[in-house]
């Protein structure tokens, strides 16, 4: 209970962290939204409608930093984001809304698979240490994940989609297909989403594989494996119930640490096949100096990852004893 | 010394990430050893195939694709190695000193890391880049270093802590060393190899975030980086046109240098830790 209340705490100030920096940075460097707004209307914006923007932004020349921050915190816990600067006036949040879900499935498939597989294949490649399996999966996933996300996704989408023009390359979803839950955009969003997700799969299944092996390696030196082996037990069971099932700790605490990566590598990937996920708009409003979608973004992203950090935290709770009782 | 050099030399995953450094290395110091021409040059035979002339092609521009390719060696190896390095120097200090000076300082600076830790990297560092009106070589090694560090900082952190109460450390405080002096003769020589792993990773993740903010055009558009090109190879629909060269040529660089690093940071991650060495016993039954 203390260990979750602790893990609690921590989310909490981090994301207070996160709400500040998000804060700090634009009004610490030069060049304020408010300057991108301006010069996005060519000067003609002057008088009441610059004050009502500047409002609408955050940036009110007329309030301390102090009373700005504290009406920033509070829009932030009623979700008030505010509208777009580049999309006028459309809100951040039907924006940012509307590029949840995208993100969401993807990530969170892409995630769930690279964990299970990679934590499989980990396990049988320590479990047949030096065999086959082992001499050539981590070298592979080695070099596997020092590759770029984005090149992934273009090379795939040269060999299938451009060369051989198998799969869609690019949004998420036909255009001529009706939203909704019918078979026909159900069926053209997994055919779109087939490339995402390889691109992302490919980089990211490595770290779980390398974990799981070199952590399984340890375990299987253990004298509790020896003496499963020395009471007759199958082997498959040793390999499972004993190895498998003390080593996986370490991928379980590290799903929180990956989230982030995964995360970062989908805004690429996203960019790099138009997919209409929180990545891509984060790119785009970048792209249009677009700052109060870019920060709502990035709060957004923030909280998914904080989220599933603190899963990872209850999930470690229930699978290993000794937190529990941790100070 | 010798060890780790006779270690590094029985390893192969050290040694081909070493050849692949040294090769990028040579390309990187001395461009015009391998090619000469100015890569910013318009040849006016835009968009060509591979030929004898040109050994990549050129670009939409009429640019030699070859000679941007040798030349962006250098812009990478440098954000690389010195982000890396800054990175790796605040690591040192934040991880090292939490564990050296322990109470709250090390409750403060071990939450500070974890904090930063866990703030999701790319989109931060997206959004500090995008704030910024000029996007060049600096402003991306500031933005690297500052979310950089932590990773390498928690694994200082643990290691100085178990290396905290040993008789050696013990010995030099009874014969009334200063504690700068302990840090630096005495307990830092014992963390090399962990600090060389954390330079790596660290350049290797400078080198990948680099590569992803130049792509999508938060770096010096102006220069030719590896990531520079890719982005406009894709704003000129390099895949849509067919030129496929363009698209992954670069792409294979930042792979290969980025490989290059992972299999040292690798070796060296074996050479410090025994226990994931391969097994010797297997090698001598199957021979």
């Amino acid at each position: 209970m203390r260990f979750l209340l602790r893990r609690l705490g921590f989310f909490v100030l981090t994301l207070w962290a996160a709400l500040t920096i998000n804060f700090a940075i634009p009004r610490m460097l030069p060049g304020s939204p408010v300057d991108a707004l301006i010069a996005k209307f060519h000067g003609r914006l002057t008088g009441a409608p610059l004050q009502a923007m500047e409002a609408e932004l955050g940036f009110n020349n007329h309030q301390s930093m102090l009373d700005q921050y504290g009406l920033y915190l509070k829009n932030c816990a009623t979700l008030h984001f505010g509208v777009s600067s580049s999309q006028f006036p459309a809100s951040v949040d039907s924006i940012v809304g509307a590029a949840i879900p995208w993100t969401l499935a993807l990530v969170g498939v892409t995630t769930v698979l690279a964990f299970l597989l990679g934590t499989a294949l980990g396990a049988v490649a320590a479990w047949k240490r030096g065999g086959k399996l082992d001499s050539i999966l981590p070298p592979l996933f080695v070099i596997g994940t020092g590759l770029p996300y984005f090149w992934i996704g273009i090379m795939l989408i040269m060999f299938f989609a451009d060369i051989n023009p198998w799969l869609p390359s690019a949004f998420g979803s036909d255009s001529d297909v009706v939203q909704g839950w019918n078979g026909a955009f159900i069926q053209s969003v997994l055919l779109h989403a087939i490339l995402p997700a390889a691109s992302l799969l490919i980089t990211s299944i490595g770290g779980w594989v390398l974990t799981m092996r070199n952590t399984m390696v340890t375990t299987l030196a253990e004298d509790y494996i020896r003496m499963a082996r020395a009471k007759g037990l199958p082997s498959w069971r040793i390999m499972l119930d004993y190895a498998a099932r003390n080593s996986i700790l370490p991928n379980v605490t590290g799903f929180a640490m990956s989230m982030g990566f995964v995360v970062s590598g989908a805004v690429a990937v996203e960019y790099v096949f138009s997919y209409p996920g929180v990545g891509y708009q984060m790119v785009q409003a970048v792209d249009n100096e677009d700052f109060p979608v870019m920060q709502c973004l990035f709060l957004v992203i923030t909280v998914a990852v904080l989220v599933s950090v603190l899963i990872s935290d209850i999930a470690t709770a229930i699978l290993d004893p000794r937190t529990r009782s941790a100070r | 010394m010798t060890n780790l050099l006779k270690s590094i030399r029985h390893n192969g995953k050290a040694v081909a990430g070493l050849v692949i450094m040294l090769v990028f290395l040579v390309m990187a110091l001395v461009p015009n050893l391998i090619v000469s021409g100015n890569p910013a040059t318009d040849t006016k035979a835009v968009s060509l195939g591979m030929s004898s002339k040109h050994w990549l092609g050129t670009t939409a521009f009429g640019q030699d694709i070859w000679l941007q390719v040798v030349h962006g060696a250098r812009p990478a190896l440098l954000i690389a190695i010195i982000s890396g390095l800054l990175a790796t120097v605040l690591s040192v200090l934040i991880g090292v000193g939490a564990a050296y000076l322990g109470g709250v300082w090390d409750d403060a600076l071990n939450l500070f890391t974890d904090v930063v830790l866990v703030l999701p990297t790319l989109p931060l560092v997206i959004v500090i880049a995008g704030y910024f009106s000029q996007h060049s070589i600096s402003v991306m090694i500031v933005v690297l270093v500052v979310t950089g560090w932590s990773y390498g900082a928690r694994q200082l952190r643990s290691q100085a802590l178990s290396l905290r109460n040993r008789d050696f450390l013990e010995a030099a405080r009874v014969r009334g060393e200063r504690s700068s002096y302990i840090i630096i003769f005495e307990l830092l020589p014992n963390m090399t190899s962990l600090i060389v792993a954390n330079f790596l990773g660290a350049a290797l993740y400078s080198l990948l975030t680099a590569s992803t903010l130049e792509f999508i055009g938060l770096g010096d558009t102006s220069s030719y980086d590896w990531g520079t090109m890719l982005y406009w190879a894709e704003n000129n629909s390099a895949l849509q046109t067919g030129a496929y060269v363009w698209a992954a040529a670069p792409g294979l660089c930042i792979a290969l240098l980025a490989a290059g690093f992972a299999l040292l940071n690798n070796a060296f991650d074996e050479i410090s830790n025994p226990a994931l060495r391969p097994v010797r016993r297997l090698r001598v039954a199957t021979s």
